[in-house]
């Protein structure tokens, strides 16, 4: 058995869990717990390690995909989970600008683990307060050569979407390399 | 109790601020990955600073600071190295080359630049060492601490923001191919100017840095602001590895035959097949 895997990283809360979970036919494996001890939440509110899910592609492949966990003080893992990928997806908050300057953090910090094809999946693009595509590919001062997919991380078809451009993308960089 | 640690748990602010409010006498001694450093205070106040690899004699810090010209520190260094700096800054007073203010601010600049570069370490064994104090040749100069600790906070949070925005300096430089502005027309220092003349895909920022003598905070203030003009954009230095994204090979070091690639295509084009049809 063959087994391969993608990466879903970007912020806290940028939709990488309902990402996974959209496409996964297993019940994505969170290892996020809140904490509900008065005590401990005066030192954090939540444990999270990382979300996988599978998709069976044949008898002899599966896909992993993987999600990062978004708090910084994760960011150990990062590495760790970079390491083999086929590629990844850098998950966005279109509804929250705050956010972006970390996602580009985050995209940066992946690129120097990997040379690896990515792509960014501009989330909650159902969203009337998300920025439009262009906008954010200045905020997050994407190349015009990088995809910046519109998504919406619950809906499948457009999780899809954002997999296969990866996917079109890893074959176009092994055509080439 | 030994006043002692690690910068991860005690910035190097909150020492100097507890120096500072405790009116210490003594040298703190940090030693971080790379480099060490130390600093000598009195009463609370900073008042010599050096760093492991650096001699730190006057003659370099003169000559670090535009005083003394690349001829007469070179003398200097051949004729006057027995001498202790008290007795060389007096020859060079005497003999006009420099002024005692001039001695003094050059010192100042001199150990404030240990202390900024010391409050962009993040890791790195501390220790205070109570009453210890430099060596009798060397010239000290006394510096309040408050506004040490006001602007090594700034820089600190100007370091954590650059770090956010370049988080590695293992990547390279290249000009964007169609910049807003044209860079002859832009003002730039000469710093910026020396950065710009190495940028190419084969140096990576680390390099760039290296070669022109600057600190990771100089190197990542002048980037983000090319950055920020649109005028360069980060990628992969040249020669980088870029294993071909199998998966399950990654840190293969020959490159990969014919029938390698095209089971990884036929990999690839089968995880198509599976999505398009979920």
């Amino acid at each position: 058995m063959q087994t391969v895997k993608m990466v879903v990283t970007g912020p806290f809360n940028s939709g990488k869990t309902q990402f996974i979970q959209a496409v996964s036919e297993i019940d994505v494996v969170s290892t996020e717990r809140r904490i509900t001890s008065e005590a401990e939440r005066i030192k954090e509110n939540t444990t999270v390690a990382m979300d996988f899910g599978r998709i069976t592609v044949d008898a002899d492949l599966v896909l992993y995909l993987f999600g990062t966990p978004g708090q910084k003080r994760f960011d150990f893992m990062w590495e760790i989970l970079s390491e083999g990928m086929l590629g990844f997806v850098v998950m966005v908050d279109s509804t929250r600008p705050e956010t972006f300057r970390e996602a580009k953090s985050i995209l940066e910090t992946f690129r120097a683990y990997a040379p690896t094809p990515y792509v960014v999946a501009a989330n909650k693009q159902d969203n009337d307060e998300a920025w439009p595509i262009e906008d954010l590919r200045i905020a997050l001062r994407l190349a015009p050569e990088i995809k910046l997919i519109p998504c919406v991380a619950t809906e499948r078809e457009k999780v899809k979407t954002v997999l296969l451009e990866l996917l079109y993308s890893i074959l176009a960089e092994m055509e080439t390399s | 109790m030994a006043l002692k640690g690690n910068l991860r748990d005690f910035s190097t602010t909150q020492l100097l601020n507890l120096i500072n409010l405790a009116k210490k006498t003594g040298t703190l001694v940090v030693e971080g990955p790379n480099q060490a450093a130390q600093l000598a205070f009195r009463n609370g106040k900073l008042i010599y600073g050096q760093l492991a690899q650096e001699d730190g004699n006057l003659t370099s810090i003169l000559h670090k600071a535009g005083k003394l010209n690349d001829e007469q520190a070179r003398v200097l260094r051949e004729r006057a190295a027995r001498s202790t700096d008290k007795e060389l800054g007096l020859l060079l007073i005497n003999a006009g080359y420099v002024s005692q203010t001039d001695i003094l601010l050059s010192i100042r600049a001199h150990v404030l630049d240990i202390v900024y570069r010391l409050i962009t370490w993040v890791e790195g064994l501390f220790r205070f060492e109570q009453g210890v104090m430099p060596s009798e040749d060397r010239i000290t100069v006394p510096i309040e601490l408050e506004n040490v600790i006001i602007e090594g906070a700034r820089r600190m949070r100007e370091w954590e923001r650059l770090v956010e925005e370049l988080p590695s300096l293992d990547m390279a430089l290249k000009f964007t191919e169609h910049p807003n502005v044209n860079i002859r027309d832009m003002k730039l220092s000469v710093e910026e100017w020396r950065v710009v003349s190495f940028i190419n895909p084969k140096n990576s920022m680390k390099a760039i840095a290296k070669q022109n003598n600057l600190t990771d905070l100089e190197i990542r203030r002048i980037v983000y602001g090319l950055l920020q003009a649109g005028l360069v954009e980060v990628i992969r230095p040249e020669g980088a590895p870029r294993p071909l994204p199998f998966g399950l090979s990654p840190r293969k070091p020959s490159p990969p035959t014919p029938a390698e690639k095209t089971a990884a295509r036929g990999l690839v084009n089968r995880l198509i097949a599976r999505i398009r049809s979920l």
